[in-house]
């Protein structure tokens, strides 16, 4: 198991955001997480990387307990993400936007980088290198001067990716990576998902609203609304429920 | 007992011309999330204004208040036309940065036009009740009154009007309000009016209250403000008002207790305390961060 | 013939760094002839030594309010504990007449002083941020100037003097530029990365793995290091001091030197407080109007380049091999077929 959830909860004031949320995540899964808006998805997200503090309820990843531990920390023993709206760091470079995410993989510490000693610049080459690499294999090496703000919006979700990519992990947490494309463009990002599962060994938990992506490409699904798991199951099995229904469209009007 | 009260007159009185600036940073800030640094040179020459007024003009005390507070309102206007406005999509130190900028511009065009510290001539008749040992002059009731008047106005002003209820939607969206019809540049203009009036108001009672005025006085009176308002939450016009009393009356109990040289010291202190705690001041509401 | 442009544009940024260590080694030797020669009077000299401790004050600035984004207005405050420690070093505590001996080991103590009090302003820095964050660094520099006040044995607000004029043009050289090469290589390393980052967006930063405390805590103590070093050569080169010359308008100085150079930029702290300093020299004349007038122009530069003369940019020069090679590498693995990517 590699990532464990257990009776996730969460108060945004008197509110419920999230209650008693549960998810198992085996190693190699591709899990999606659903629901109308405000029913508590991203918050999940946030309670999992750290940004949050879990009001109650426990989040085991690889045995270990990461509930309230500092985001860094978390994106350290292997959860990285993207975000719903793209939150590059605009002013740097493209280049720069991945290397920044190599900051845990780098040995040298403050006094060697305020001297630029050897081992700074062995460790700063071997960033270098593999950030090209990286790069390269998501075809963004003509870019790699460019200042992120600049790039179309379809290349800085790319980026985006790429840069959670550059923190190595294993469990890649995708929020809404289709947000803003059209049919054409949600059928290459599903390759393209498929295709970094495959090539980094990653396990993907992600949250759509865009049905076809979601039913397409993942294997389970969780439906949450006002906070609470209504259904969860495999695509299929979802389609038809009818909590679900009634969560999307609204309850069916009784003569 | 007496020294008691006499000590919280002169806290109220010190405390309502801190809550004045401090309307005008807060005021500022919570449509334009703006730090109008130049605003403490605001409240000097609106100091200034009635100096001219008394000195030269031999205006009485009304009139005198008037020419200040329009004089330094019309003078807000002007600079966040000319110097704020084209910054408005710039990166907010920029914004920052000029108005430092148009604060030592204040400060050195008013030393460069005058260069002596003067004295206004007093404008409320010298007045003093005395119970025991408790003396209380007229001034200062003027001042504590009037300062709470326009307050109160405000107050009202910002809760109960049109253009009270347009400054709050703007502060709350700035994108949002020009499409539900309100007059962005109209309602910035008001609100830098009635900050900068304000300031200017106080920057005459400070006058009268501490006679000797030059033209550096605005910069550690608008900084103790600047931090009144941060205590109280910038942003929030009553924390600015509560900050400002706070602020008079730790420097006035300090001031009691401690040699001078400490006032600055425990103030600043304080201050820092009440950040560790409180990081969004007294009524400030935590602005949570979406992600 | 595109690799060919390439490859003779890297051949002249080569040729051009090369230039660097040989106009460093020649301004040390210019430094050290200058105030021997009588090519410029002592006017000159001291205001190049202003100059240098201008950068000095700027460059260090910038690392926490143009490369961090954050709004440090307190930087007087380091550079008073920088100034007083190394003058109450010199003057008390080394043997008199060795002064100058120790004098770079008292200009270092000023910096690790003030390097150790900004360790304790980093704090604040990780729960608030912006506008608040200001105020803290602002309170910060107005304590340090009432605690002054308040100690006898320094002066209290009298000031502190019995400095012997030991800052020296070469001195003031060698070290503004140890200064700014290690705040340059802080910036071009992963912590420096993790600076820009916090800037940019913190929330992410430490999503991506940046340890964002640590990086705040470095670039606070560097930053503040460094006022202080500016600190101990702006004393022993007034020889006297007084709480009055840290107040927030010397905060204020060094941000509009800041702002005006450009933030997030070397080269921008070193043409910002170059330019500031040598315009209030030049203007001098105008008395009391050329502080009217250099507001004005401040004002108009804002407007009309709100991010300063080098805002986000940098000289060549200061960026290192491998930063550089990363603007301009030609793509060589870009090809690799990958059917999920196409379209």
């Amino acid at each position: 198991m590699l990532l464990q959830v257990k009776d996730l909860t969460h108060y945004f004031g008197g509110l419920c955001a999230v209650s008693n949320f549960n998810l198992e995540l085996g190693s190699g899964e591709l899990v999606g997480i659903i629901g109308p808006n405000g029913a508590g998805k991203t918050t999940i997200f946030n309670l999992i990387t750290g940004v949050y503090r879990a009001s109650r309820g426990s989040i085991v990843f690889e045995g270990t307990e990461i509930t309230g531990m500092k985001p860094h920390r978390i994106t350290g023993r292997g959860i990285a993400r993207t975000f719903q709206n793209i939150r590059l760091f605009n002013n740097l470079t493209v280049l720069d936007n991945i290397r920044t995410a190599f900051y845990s993989e780098a040995a040298y510490g403050p006094l060697q980088a305020l001297f630029h000693s050897g081992r700074y610049r062995a460790d700063e080459r071997e960033i270098a290198r593999r950030s090209f690499d990286l790069l390269s294999i998501f075809r963004l090496s003509d870019y790699s001067g460019e200042i992120s703000r600049n790039l179309p919006y379809g290349l800085q979700r790319r980026l985006e990716i790429a840069r959670a990519l550059a923190a190595r992990p294993q469990l890649l947490l995708l929020d809404e990576p289709a947000a803003g494309m059209n049919p054409n463009e949600i059928r290459g990002l599903m390759d393209f998902i498929i295709w970094i599962k495959k090539n980094f060994s990653l396990t993907i938990l992600l949250i759509e609203h865009q049905m076809p992506l979601v039913m397409g490409l993942c294997e389970r699904l969780e439906v949450l609304d006002f906070g609470e798991t209504i259904a969860r199951g495999t695509p299929e099995e979802i389609r038809s429920n009818r909590r679900v229904l009634e969560a999307y469209l609204g309850e069916e009007q009784k003569p | 007992m007496f020294y008691i009260i006499q000590q919280t007159l002169n806290a109220l009185q010190l405390g309502s011309i801190y809550a004045l600036i401090a309307l005008g940073y807060t005021m500022v800030y919570g449509i334009l999330t703006m730090i109008n640094f130049a605003h403490g040179d605001l409240f000097m020459v609106g100091a200034f204004l009635c100096f001219v007024a008394a000195t030269f003009f031999h205006m009485s005390f009304i009139p005198a208040l008037l020419l200040s507070i329009l004089g330094t309102a019309l003078l807000g206007v002007v600079i966040e036309k000319f110097a704020y406005k084209p910054l408005r999509q710039a990166p907010r130190v920029s914004a920052i940065i000029t108005a430092l900028g148009v604060g030592i511009f204040l400060e050195n065009f008013t030393l460069a036009l005058n260069p002596y510290p003067r004295f206004i001539p007093p404008l409320v008749c010298n007045l003093t009740w005395t119970f025991g040992e408790l003396s209380f002059s007229l001034l200062q009731v003027m001042i504590i009154t009037l300062s709470v008047i326009l307050m109160l106005l405000l107050d009202f002003t910002v809760r109960r009007t049109m253009v009270g209820m347009a400054m709050r939607a703007i502060s709350w969206d700035k994108s949002v309000a020009p499409l539900m019809g309100i007059p962005v540049n109209r309602i910035i203009s008001a609100t830098f009016a009635i900050g900068t009036g304000l300031g200017g108001a106080a920057g005459m009672m400070y006058g009268l209250a501490y006679p000797v005025i030059d033209p550096y006085m605005g910069i550690m009176v608008g900084w103790k403000a600047f931090i009144s308002a941060v205590v109280g939450g910038i942003g929030n016009i009553r924390g600015a008002m509560i900050g400002g009393f706070i602020l008079g009356a730790v420097e006035i109990l300090v001031a009691a207790f401690f040699p001078s040289t400490y006032r600055d010291f425990v103030a600043f202190a304080l201050l820092l305390v009440l950040l560790i705690f409180r990081p969004h001041g007294i009524l400030g509401k935590p602005h949570a961060q979406k992600v | 013939m595109e690799l060919k442009k390439i490859h003779s544009h890297l051949a002249g940024i080569a040729a051009s760094r090369r230039m660097l260590p040989v106009l460093l080694v020649g301004g040390f030797f210019l430094s050290l002839a200058l105030p021997r020669l009588d090519w410029v009077d002592s006017y000159v000299q001291l205001i190049i030594m202003y100059i240098g401790i201008n950068v000095i004050l700027s460059a260090s600035l910038n690392l926490v309010n143009g490369y961090m984004g954050e709004f440090s207005v307190g930087h007087a405050g380091f550079m008073a504990i920088g100034a007083y420690t190394a003058s109450v070093l010199t003057v008390s505590v080394f043997p008199p007449g060795a002064a100058g001996l120790f004098f770079p080991l008292a200009v270092a103590a000023g910096g690790a002083a003030a390097g150790a009090v900004g360790l304790v302003v980093a704090f604040p820095s990780f729960k608030t941020r912006g506008d608040y964050l200001a105020i803290v660094t602002l309170a910060f520099g107005m304590i340090v100037k009432s605690i002054i006040e308040n100690i006898e044995w320094v002066g209290g607000p009298r000031g502190f003097i019995g400095m012997e004029k030991l800052t020296t043009l070469p001195w003031v050289f060698v070290w503004t530029v140890f200064s700014l090469w290690v705040i340059r290589n802080l910036v071009y390393s992963r912590y420096g990365r993790g600076i820009l980052s916090i800037r940019e967006d913190e929330i992410a930063s430490d999503l991506m793995g940046v340890n964002t405390r640590e990086i705040k805590v470095i670039a606070f103590v560097i930053s503040s290091f460094f006022a202080g070093i500016a600190g101990g050569l702006f004393a022993h080169l007034l020889q006297f001091i007084n709480p009055r010359c840290f107040d927030i308008l010397k905060s204020t100085d060094i941000l509009i030197m800041v702002y005006l150079g450009g933030i997030g930029s070397i080269g921008g702290s070193i043409l910002g407080a170059g330019i500031y300093t040598v315009l209030l020299e030049v203007l001098r004349p105008m008395g009391i109007w050329r502080m009217v007038i250099m507001p004005l122009m401040l004002v108009l530069l804002m407007i009309y380049r709100p991010y300063g003369i080098m805002g986000l940019r940098e000289f060549r020069w200061f960026v290192p091999g491998v930063d550089l090679e990363g603007l301009h590498r030609p793509d060589k693995k870009g090809k690799s077929k990958t059917d999920a990517l196409a379209g």
